[in-house]
């Protein structure tokens, strides 16, 4: 241990470092994992969403009511006639049904339909009243409903974060922990020692490789055992793509961080280069709802691939094989940022 | 060899106007001497110094250090240094022993982490971080980690600035085992004492330029006379006659710098006395007195009518 190869010493160094920091083992192990549970939790597939409606209060309001709770479908409040307006105009219900007389002679539906769900929630109250007053259907149908493996919000949603993880932790992980020390005089403390500037860059991606890992697993334990995300891929791609989707990041990170003398001046830039990712790349949602001539640009952006990447492996079980597109993008990102970052880094000031 | 020759060392960094921070530097280092850079904040010292580190490049002029040159021997060079920066903040979760072990891997050669320690005196801290450490041990260990590599040379920027008189106490005398194994010193301070007490020889920079250059001993008698009186009255000085004071024997010259007025004296006892009536003859009080031997921060006085510590820096330092 007394003379350690310098590429092992720093990168040692700065694993000491990181760990004897409560408050970054939070935000980069913990994080994502409080994420997950709030998402998972928010977009949970319900067994079946109820509908939220309203029925006018009048002297045949029962003559609706007592039909429509038979079906759990609906979830009902009698309203006055002021309340509703007020109700409908603030989305608290999607529908107003109004009986003119006890016998299911007549309705009235109120609804905005451009508010998301209301047609439908008109179509299966008008259904429900429709065969109550004795309308008998005239197809026979089945139903069956679908639900392919991988299939549910939180599948979507854990490689997401996992790649959104892999850019947060690369970025700050790296690009912050460079200019911090650029800001302490350390890099130049280091540049009046016969330390090499590769070994530095090197040790600085390697440490952030270490410590990928362990945000990685605890990600994807707590999704098994929470939300029962599984994988349905082969293993030693996905952490192939991780590993480079990590040194992409590390790689960017590094370059973020190659002029900037102040933690004020990268924090903006990295907020610059996540910023777009976060929104386009698809990790809360697909980017297949932006429209079709931003679909290469997005794919090209170095998050995409490895979101892609991750969900055709985990969620889809699909063969690395199939990914050349993804691969070749990220190895790209994976080699120009560092040696641009190396071509201009600021050492000495 | 000379540890260090530098011709002409020239410093501009381009602005507008363009801030000249050394202009023109000449200076020679003997191997096993300890040299000291002495001079208001602003004069060029650091400057100089990182030019001399390999740290900034010159813009014009000669840096020769152990009679390599910086744009072909640099690994070599620095393999053969050891640097103390004026303002480096160590990680502070990293304990002495794992920041010396680092220092230590980048260098082919060199002491233990344990050795550099032993040398610091810093071996109870062993194991602590160093943010548990005060500023004096900080600075050893600073000072520590420029050791590790067993440099022929050492540099340090102003290693106690910023630290109560014990620290800076203990720095010196880490300073003088340096000396006693006849490592080559380069120190800046703005410490006069320190250059007193430490270096063989001494350079004075203001404003970018030597304007002094010898041993303590010798610049101290340049100024004339071995003592100094220096008094304040109270009253508006203006009204004080100095022709008459610089009258009295054994009076060499007389300056007035703010209120204050600085004697340089051959015979301290002779002129006192002669200094009070000759004031009360002009019906003037003392408000303060003191007298001294006279030392570098009278010979910084003497040559630029400014004060070492509170002097105006002419020139921007290093940004």
């Amino acid at each position: 241990m007394q003379t350690q190869n310098p590429i092992w010493a720093l990168t040692l160094a700065r694993l000491r470092e990181f760990t004897r920091q409560p408050e970054a083992l939070f935000w980069v192990y913990f994080f994502p994992v409080l994420m997950v549970l709030v998402l998972g939790v928010a977009f949970r597939n319900k067994p079946q969403e109820t509908i939220a409606i309203d029925v006018l209060q009048n002297d045949f309001s029962e003559s609706v009511t007592s039909h429509l709770e038979e079906s759990k479908t609906f979830k009902i409040t009698v309203v006055d006639e002021q309340e509703s307006k007020q109700r409908l105009r603030t989305g608290k219900t999607l529908l107003l049904i109004t009986a003119n007389d006890a016998s299911l002679q007549s309705i009235d539906y109120q609804f905005d339909p451009a508010r998301p769900g209301s047609t439908m929630a008109r179509n299966d109250v008008d259904q429900t009243l429709q065969r109550a007053a004795g309308r008998e259907d005239v197809i026979a149908t089945t139903n069956v409903e679908f639900q392919e493996p991988g299939g549910r919000y939180v599948d979507f949603l854990v490689p997401g974060l996992l790649a959104m993880g892999l850019m947060g932790g690369g970025l700050w992980g790296v690009g912050f922990a460079i200019v911090d020390m650029r800001i302490r005089k350390v890099l130049k403390r280091f540049m009046a020692t016969p330390m090499k500037r590769t070994h530095f860059l090197i040790a600085m991606m390697c440490s952030r490789l270490v410590f990928m890992w362990p945000q990685i697993i605890i990600l994807l334990v707590f999704s098994y055992f929470v939300f029962g995300v599984q994988i349905y891929g082969n293993w030693l791609s996905i952490a192939l793509i991780i590993l480079l989707g990590a040194i992409q990041f590390a790689g960017i990170g590094l370059l973020v961080a190659s002029r900037a003398k102040t933690l004020e001046t990268v924090s903006g830039l990295m907020n610059l280069v996540m910023l777009p990712m976060w929104t386009l790349c698809g990790i809360f949602f697909s980017y297949e709802n932006f429209p079709e001539i931003f679909h290469p640009f997005i794919r090209w952006l170095p998050l995409t691939p490895i979101i892609d990447a991750l969900r055709a492996l985990m969620n889809e079980g699909r063969s690395i094989t199939t990914l050349w597109f993804e691969l070749g993008v990220m190895a790209v990102w994976a080699v120009v940022p560092f040696f641009v970052a190396l071509l201009i880094f600021r050492w000495n000031d | 060899m000379k540890a260090i020759r530098c011709q002409d060392l020239v410093k501009t960094y381009p602005g507008k106007p363009p801030v000249e921070a050394v202009r023109g530097i000449n200076f020679e280092i003997e191997v096993g001497e300890c040299y000291g850079v002495l001079g208001p904040n602003g004069a060029g010292k650091t400057t100089t110094i990182e030019i001399l580190e390999g740290l900034l490049d010159a813009t014009s002029g000669s840096a020769e250090v152990l009679g390599m040159n910086w744009s072909s021997d640099g690994h070599s060079i620095r393999e053969r240094i050891g640097v103390s920066l004026q303002e480096t903040r160590l990680s502070e979760r990293l304990s002495v022993n794992e920041t010396l072990q680092l220092f230590r891997s980048f260098y082919a050669d060199g002491l233990t982490p344990l050795e550099a320690m032993a040398k610091v005196s810093l071996e109870e801290k062993k194991d602590a971080w160093i943010k548990t450490l005060s500023g004096g041990q900080k600075q050893r260990l600073a000072v520590a980690t420029a050791l590790v590599g067993n440099p022929e040379l050492i540099f340090l920027d102003e290693p106690t600035t910023g630290l109560d008189p014990t620290s800076r106490r203990q720095l010196w005398e880490i300073i003088e085992t340096f000396k006693r194994e006849s490592k080559t010193v380069l120190l800046t301070t703005h410490y006069m004492e320190e250059a007193e007490r430490l270096c063989d020889r001494v350079a004075i920079f203001d404003a970018g330029k030597i304007i002094a250059e010898g041993t303590p001993q010798e610049l101290i008698r340049s100024v004339g006379a071995e003592h100094i009186i220096e008094f304040s009255v109270d009253a508006d000085p203006a009204v004080v006659d100095v022709h008459d004071i610089s009258s009295i024997d054994t009076v060499d010259k007389v300056e007035r710098l703010d209120d204050a007025f600085y004697l340089t004296v051959g015979k301290p006892h002779v002129v006192l006395s002669e200094l009070i009536s000759k004031l009360s003859r002009q019906s003037l009080a003392l408000s303060s007195l003191s007298t001294r031997h006279a030392s570098l921060e009278d010979v910084f006085v003497n040559l630029t009518g400014r004060h070492l510590l509170d002097a105006e820096p002419e020139t921007a330092d290093a940004k």
